[in-house]
């Protein structure tokens, strides 16, 4: 792996080599390192590009690093991960793709992952992404996540896009059965002429599911963000959303917020805030010593964090 | 020392005068200012902190002309204020806000001592958000934290007791004891409370945006206590009368 790819990887994954546990370093649409272990097999698929990660019922305390890098300009890289987890596993789950764009093409990274997770497993999965690039190329990311919770599942999902992606659109489906929780928390910041589009769909199928999904973000420059989601509460569960957004300069924010509750037991909410950073949050930093600039950039670390 | 001359404040909005020549010297370790709801006290402070642009007069910071200078230069000048109603921030920490308070990097443990002064147990709060989920009296202790530890030559601290338990009430009167006995400036305390104002080198009364009286405790509380009498005995006259 050369500097970039290593850059890359520290970026989008906090590693500066390979990591403990299992792992799939995927590079420039091939593979660049894999790892199963007793417990958590990683296989090729056959008909598709990308991977079956399958963890064994039970496994507890194991990790599993499946980042993506492209560092060639122009690359298209697709790829289908499917997560297997076992029932009662307790695993965690670190994603993330790095793009490094100095050509002119578009380079771009679809990812559809699958989880399926069994009864009383639990799952924590972080995803992050990163471009950088002194081109003109855009760096574009399209992540899909389809998420099945089994009974008494739990799935923590953190995503973080902080720079350097022009476009995205990501897609999370999900569906909970009985007493299955999902928390799901979204950070983004977009500045420049970025678009992102975030679009949550959760069916609450069984008794007791929850969902909570809280997406902040900050858009800045002239970058557009869009925010969808559409909880459908179809027995007696709870669903919360949440879009907190700051706007700056001429950036645009969008939220549309859908519940369809299907079940008189169902309790769904919603909240929503855009607006731009409040006046007397930057005086009181002012009153601290710091620049408008300085307090600004503390109100919006603080907000992401 | 801290000096107004002819400060005049002039609402943009509504064109309305909330502040007409005030003058002040403030040489005294600790003054107290106090005055009815309306009066102007939080308006003053907001104009020393430069929050509000003076549309008359002069500030004066030991002897040097202030008026110009934008809010984050008055802060490094030295003048620290504890907002009446203090600001909320998601995600921001206790230990974020009293480390950017303090301008340098303290450990936790420096932190936790600014806490404990102000009577929050350090290790519960050194992590919180300073979001909604603080009650206002954790954020009014906060809010004194954050100016002790910016440790200026001017502290303003605007009705620092509101919302503080008669408990810590106590407590909180021997911190303000403690910092005039530490401070080599002066502080200013905008309060209601007779305890606060019994504790002070001087006393200024604010009403309808001017200066109203200004001395030592014993000759301003008296007079005070006396106004504030005649007002209540009258207003219990007054609902009689209109009761009839
Ligand atoms: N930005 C503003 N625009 C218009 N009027 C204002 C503005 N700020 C304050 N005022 C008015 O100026 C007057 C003084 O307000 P100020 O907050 O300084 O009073 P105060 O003495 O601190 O009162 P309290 O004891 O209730 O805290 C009030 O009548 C208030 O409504
Ligand atoms: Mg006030």
């Amino acid at each position: 792996m050369d500097a970039i790819q290593k850059n890359l990887l520290k970026e989008i994954a906090g590693l500066h080599d390979v990591p403990t546990g299992a792992y799939n370093i995927r590079s420039n649409g091939g593979a660049a390192g894999r790892r199963s272990t007793a417990n958590i097999e990683i296989v090729s698929k056959t008909d598709k590009p990308g991977i079956d990660i399958i963890v064994k019922p039970g496994t507890k305390n194991e990790s599993v690093h499946i980042p993506v890098i492209i560092s060639e300009s122009g690359l298209k890289d697709l790829v289908y991960n499917d997560f297997y987890i076992g029932e009662g596993a307790d695993v965690v789950i670190i994603a993330g793709c790095g793009i490094h764009n100095c050509g002119d093409q578009e380079s771009a990274h679809d990812g559809i992952h699958t989880f399926h997770i069994e009864k009383n497993a639990k799952v924590k999965y972080v995803e992050k992404h990163y471009g950088e690039g002194d081109g003109n190329g855009e760096n574009v990311m399209n992540p899909t996540t389809v998420i099945e919770l089994g009974e008494n599942a739990y799935m923590r999902m953190d995503t973080l896009q902080i720079r350097g992606i022009d476009s995205t659109v990501r897609v999370t489906k999900a569906r909970l059965a009985a007493g299955a929780k999902l928390d799901i928390k979204e950070n983004i910041m977009t500045h420049g002429n970025q678009h992102a589009t975030t679009d949550f769909t959760v069916d609450l199928d069984g008794e007791n599911s929850a969902a909570h999904v809280v997406s902040r973000s900050v858009a800045k420059d002239k970058s557009r963000q869009l925010f969808k989601s559409d909880v459908h509460g179809n027995n007696l569960c709870t669903g919360h959303t949440e879009c907190d957004a700051i706007i700056m300069d001429e950036a645009k924010v969008d939220a549309i917020p859908a519940l369809e509750c299907n079940n008189v037991n169902a309790s769904l909410i919603h909240e929503a805030a855009i607006g731009k950073i409040a006046g007397e949050q930057i005086i009181k930093l002012q009153t601290l010593g710091l620049t408008e600039k300085e307090a600004e950039e503390q109100i919006i670390n603080g907000f992401l964090k | 020392m801290l000096e107004l001359q002819h400060v005049s404040y002039v609402a943009p909005d509504d064109g309305k005068e909330i502040l007409s020549d005030v003058n002040l010297t403030i040489d005294d370790k600790f003054v107290a200012i106090t005055g009815p709801n309306g009066g102007g006290k939080s308006t003053l402070a907001k104009v020393i902190a430069g929050i509000y642009p003076v549309s008359k007069g002069k500030i004066l910071l030991d002897g040097a002309d202030i008026t110009a200078l934008s809010i984050t230069e008055r802060a490094k000048a030295g003048v620290s204020f504890a907002f009446q109603q203090p600001v909320r921030f998601k995600g921001i920490t206790v230990k974020d806000l009293v480390t950017l308070a303090a301008g340098k990097k303290i450990t936790t443990a420096e932190v936790c001592t600014y806490l404990s002064e102000v009577g929050l147990c350090a290790r519960e709060y050194v992590n919180r958000e300073v979001n909604a989920s603080l009650s206002g009296g954790e954020l009014k202790r906060i809010e004194i934290a954050m100016t002790m530890a910016r440790g200026t030559k001017l502290s303003i601290f605007d009705e620092p007791e509101a919302g503080i338990d008669l408990w810590s009430f106590s407590n909180l009167i021997s911190v303000f004891r403690k910092m005039r006995e530490k401070i080599g400036g002066n502080i200013i305390i905008i309060s209601h409370q007779e305890r606060i104002l019994n504790i002070a080198d001087k006393v200024i009364v604010i009403a309808g945006g001017k200066v109203t009286a200004e001395g030592s405790k014993e000759e301003i509380l008296p007079a005070l206590y006396a106004d504030a009498a005649k007002e209540a005995a009258c207003s219990v006259l007054m609902s009689k009368v209109e009761d009839k």
